[in-house]
């Protein structure tokens, strides 16, 4: 079966419906599927419900989508570098549901492995357990989450080959894992699409088989918070 | 007389012990790995990484090497990359040694609030309420009172909490408590700083 397609919307199409599930990989603009949320801005497809960990910033990443009004619920832990965000849920066009950040991980991550539910210590006896189940295992607190499943799932990696190993570059792995695999499908982005055979088996960060459609393009990848030290102070 | 940001962070690093797995929050928090001296201590950042390096020079920054705060950062020898449920595997598992992580309001009873508060911006909670819950040793480093001059130790917490019962040790400028039962046991006092002074700005029960 064919894996690679030509192009982000070529990649996207007949997969796109009002309404949908998507999970979407990145930390930050660390990872995130930038060719493919364009595509997603370009298809005008809305009232998605998002699960990423946070919502790009504005006018890049997952922000163009807000911009458009394309999203209708965020799930994730983290959305302090958006201002448009920060509009649309306080004058209530947006639902918000945060997540932990472990427990938005380990979410999708049970999704993916076809596990509906799961007890975490994280977050008992704060305003994330409410409304969920508590079950004491051995002495401790636990509070019952729901594995996530998603109609689609939009990744970034570094390198795929042609059956969709996966191999992931540095910390721009994250959310990129456990959101492929939740997805029912999975579509990836990658820098550099290589022969398959080229991949060290034992170097394989995520095997084909969770992947479904892959594309290669040029990545802005743009930098969130640019640190750096003098060379004088080494 | 109280200690500084700087004089807190190092009092913090105190608390490390060689061969230690720490993950540290934004803020003081950061200015500890300033301080392990020869202590062979790891980083994690709990977006993936375990052995976290100093900022990049200028020219070498990598998009794709980031911390939790967002910074561009750099490798070193000993650095692994997983993925965002290995990384909070191993936090909700208790293999990381220690947090250090800066605090709104902290009770007497361990609760700590560091993430909301309501009617203000709401930004989220990231993997603070997962390391708060997982990580074995939990020390809160922060002010020991907020800009209006009130204590941020308190009996009970106002805020919205991060996680009930979690705070072992709190380190602030005036000084070190530890959570026990019944309270908080003062540790020591800050330079220049007695111990009626640290008293005096402390709604918590400190226990004698």
């Amino acid at each position: 079966m064919k894996k690679v397609y030509d192009n982000a919307e070529a990649a996207l199409d007949g997969v796109l419906k009002d309404g949908m599930s998507i999970a979407a990989g990145g930390f930050g603009l660390c990872g995130i599927p930038e060719l493919l949320i364009a595509a997603i801005h370009k298809s005008g497809v809305k009232d998605l419900t998002i699960a990423s960990n946070n919502c790009g910033v504005d006018g890049f990443g997952l922000g163009i989508l807000l911009d458009s009004k394309q999203i209708k619920k965020m799930q994730s832990s983290y959305v302090g570098e958006n201002a448009e965000f920060m509009r649309q849920y306080l004058s209530g066009e947006l639902e918000l549901e945060f997540n932990p950040q472990g427990t938005l991980a380990e979410r999708m991550r049970a999704g993916g492995a076809g596990i509906p539910g799961f007890y975490t210590k994280t977050g008992v006896g704060t305003v994330i357990a409410e409304g969920k189940e508590v079950k004491n295992f051995d002495g401790q607190d636990y509070i019952l989450e729901r594995g996530i499943v998603t109609d689609l799932a939009i990744v970034k990696a570094w390198k795929a080959d042609e059956t969709g190993n996966l191999v992931f570059r540095k910390t721009a792995r994250n959310f990129n894992v456990p959101a492929a695999t939740c997805g029912k499908i999975c579509v990836v982005e990658v820098e550099e699409i290589v022969p398959t055979g080229s991949l060290d088996p034992d170097h394989i960060h995520l095997p084909g088989i969770y992947v479904h459609r892959i594309i290669q393009g040029d990545h802005e990848k743009r930098i969130e918070q640019r640190t750096v030290r003098k060379r004088e102070e080494a | 007389m109280a200690w500084d940001r700087n004089q807190m962070a190092a009092r913090a690093a105190q608390e490390l012990e060689d061969g230690m797995y720490v993950n540290l929050g934004i803020g003081i928090p950061t200015l500890v790995a300033n301080y392990v001296g020869d202590k062979d201590i790891t980083l994690q950042s709990e977006n993936g990484m375990l052995g976290m390096g100093p900022f990049p020079f200028e020219g070498e920054e990598d998009p794709d090497l980031i911390n939790a705060g967002k910074q561009t950062i750099t490798e070193l020898p000993r650095t692994a990359y997983f993925d965002s449920a290995q990384s909070f595997a191993m936090i909700r598992g208790g293999k990381i040694a220690a947090a250090i992580l800066g605090a709104m309001e902290v009770a007497e009873n361990g609760d700590l609030a560091n993430w909301m508060i309501p009617g203000k911006l709401v930004k989220g909670m990231g993997g603070a309420m997962d390391l708060v819950a997982g990580v074995r040793r939990v020390i809160v480093v922060m002010d020991h009172t907020n800009k209006a001059g009130e204590s941020k130790v308190l009996k009970a917490c106002t805020l919205p909490l991060t996680g009930k019962g979690v705070v072992d040790r709190i380190i602030t400028n005036l000084g070190v408590l530890d959570v026990v039962p019944g309270g908080l046991r003062l540790v020591e006092c800050a330079d220049g700083v007695t111990e009626d002074e640290l008293r005096a700005a402390t709604e918590a029960t400190i226990i004698s």
